[in-house]
């Protein structure tokens, strides 16, 4: 139990496919203009991920390690097919904003990176847990980024047509913010942020366990 | 609209105001993976050129002779589509393995990686399945046109990330506040040029 856990959280922090293993960029910068999508594009890849290693875990036996590539790519081919054409039948709008990142998701590293690196060496559960959590670290990343740069670039934060924070009507947005060069910007920050975080608390673990001498501080790497 | 006149603005086009990686955010894996130094990245940009344009020219094909005659597209491109670069980049592994080791050596992990190139999936899509790309001009493609185009997003992934891994070189060096030394820095050197190819945005009209 306490191993699928850690496969579970593993994606979410120590090793964020964004944030630490620098996978998956490309639609990450791309999508994060908005929260709503953002969400979507989480969810589609949290479903192609989580199938695709669970397929692919199931058909390990019989999968010749020469060709193993071509037919990972099939597997999860055939998952984003599958969200591709629900999204353009059930949520026409949010299809045409997403566009092409959706048939994208096929050469989506993170996909292929937990296919190659994780589930074709563990077992059914420990590759559902895997695809779960790098999928939610993925898209808690691009929530974070995508509330940034909407609350920034246009002033207020809306899903579905609510909105959900708003800096009233006083507030000029730099229309940078939702701009390309904005998302370059916006994901720099962010992980020079993190690695800011990271860093003062590693020193406090340091500090803290100088007097004891017992375990030093080494998850903070 | 004179055929030339077609043809460089699908060059011009793919190559600067809608440049794949700064503009368009595709292929930003290998961006930021390989542009650690000079040669790696013309070494990846090569490579890159040759897939393109050869996967490029094979969906073209597989488009308009077997997959929209069946009427099949709509939902089989993208296993049909990725199928064929798969297959494709494996092959070209192997030649290169055999032919040239020491470019082989150079390139490493990132030829089979060009597999999951969005890059090229996105230019092999886009020449071949109308209204992929929200380009005014990019809409039925002729087989010319199809290989101007491809050349076009090539040649712009290659300026980007050549002139991004002589800048990634210098800023290695640079003073640079502790938390954002390395990546974190990248991005933010990639938002500045990224910001200088949004000038060309209305270039030619396009």
């Amino acid at each position: 139990m306490k191993a699928q856990m850690m496969d579970l959280t593993r994606g979410v922090v120590l090793e964020n496919p964004l944030l630490r293993l620098m996978i998956g960029l490309c639609s990450a910068l791309a999508v994060s203009v908005k929260v709503e999508n953002a969400l979507f594009m989480g969810i589609a890849v949290i479903f192609v991920l989580t199938l695709s290693n669970v397929v692919i875990s199931l058909i390990r036996p019989v999968t010749p390690d020469n060709i193993r590539i071509p037919i990972f790519l099939v597997v999860v081919s055939a998952f984003v097919t599958i969200v591709d054409l629900v999204l353009k039948a059930y949520f026409p709008d949010i299809y045409a904003r997403l566009g092409v990142w959706i048939p994208l998701i096929v050469v989506n590293c993170i996909i292929l990176g937990r296919a190659e690196a994780f589930a074709y060496r563990n077992g059914l559960i420990a590759s559902a847990m895997d695809g779960l959590g790098m999928g939610a670290g993925f898209t808690m990343v691009l929530v974070v980024m995508g509330a940034i740069r909407e609350l920034l670039g246009t002033g207020s934060i809306s899903v579905m047509g609510v909105t959900l924070v708003s800096l009233g009507s006083g507030f000029q947005a730099p229309t940078f913010m939702i701009t390309f060069p904005g998302a370059f910007l916006t994901f720099g920050l962010v992980m020079g942020g993190l690695n800011k975080i990271q860093a003062v608390m590693a020193e406090r673990a340091a500090r803290r366990a100088t007097p004891s001498m017992g375990k030093t501080a080494s998850g903070g790497a | 609209m004179g055929e030339l006149h077609r043809y460089f603005l699908i060059f011009f086009g793919a190559l600067l105001v809608y440049n794949i990686l700064l503009i368009r955010f595709i292929g930003l894996c290998s961006y930021f993976g390989i542009s650690t130094s000079m040669d790696t990245s013309i070494g990846m940009s090569l490579a890159v050129i040759f897939v393109m344009l050869i996967s490029s020219t094979i969906s073209w094909g597989l488009w308009n002779y077997v997959l929209a005659p069946l009427g099949i597209g709509e939902f089989l491109y993208i296993p049909v589509f990725i199928f064929v670069i798969a297959s494709f980049v494996q092959l070209e592994e192997m030649f290169i393995r055999k032919t040239a080791p020491t470019l082989y050596k150079a390139m490493g992990i990132y030829l089979p990686l060009i597999t999951t190139n969005c890059a090229v999936l996105a230019a092999a899509t886009e020449v071949a399945k109308p209204g992929f790309l929200k380009m005014s001009i990019a809409y039925n493609y002729t087989l010319p046109e199809a290989w101007v185009y491809t050349l076009g997003v090539a040649l712009g992934y290659s300026v980007a990330l050549i002139i991004f891994a002589a800048i990634r070189e210098r800023v290695d060096f640079a003073p640079v506040p502790a938390p954002l030394k390395g990546y974190p820095m990248a991005f933010v050197t990639s938002a500045l040029m990224s910001l200088a190819f949004t000038g060309f945005t209305g270039l030619f009209g396009l």
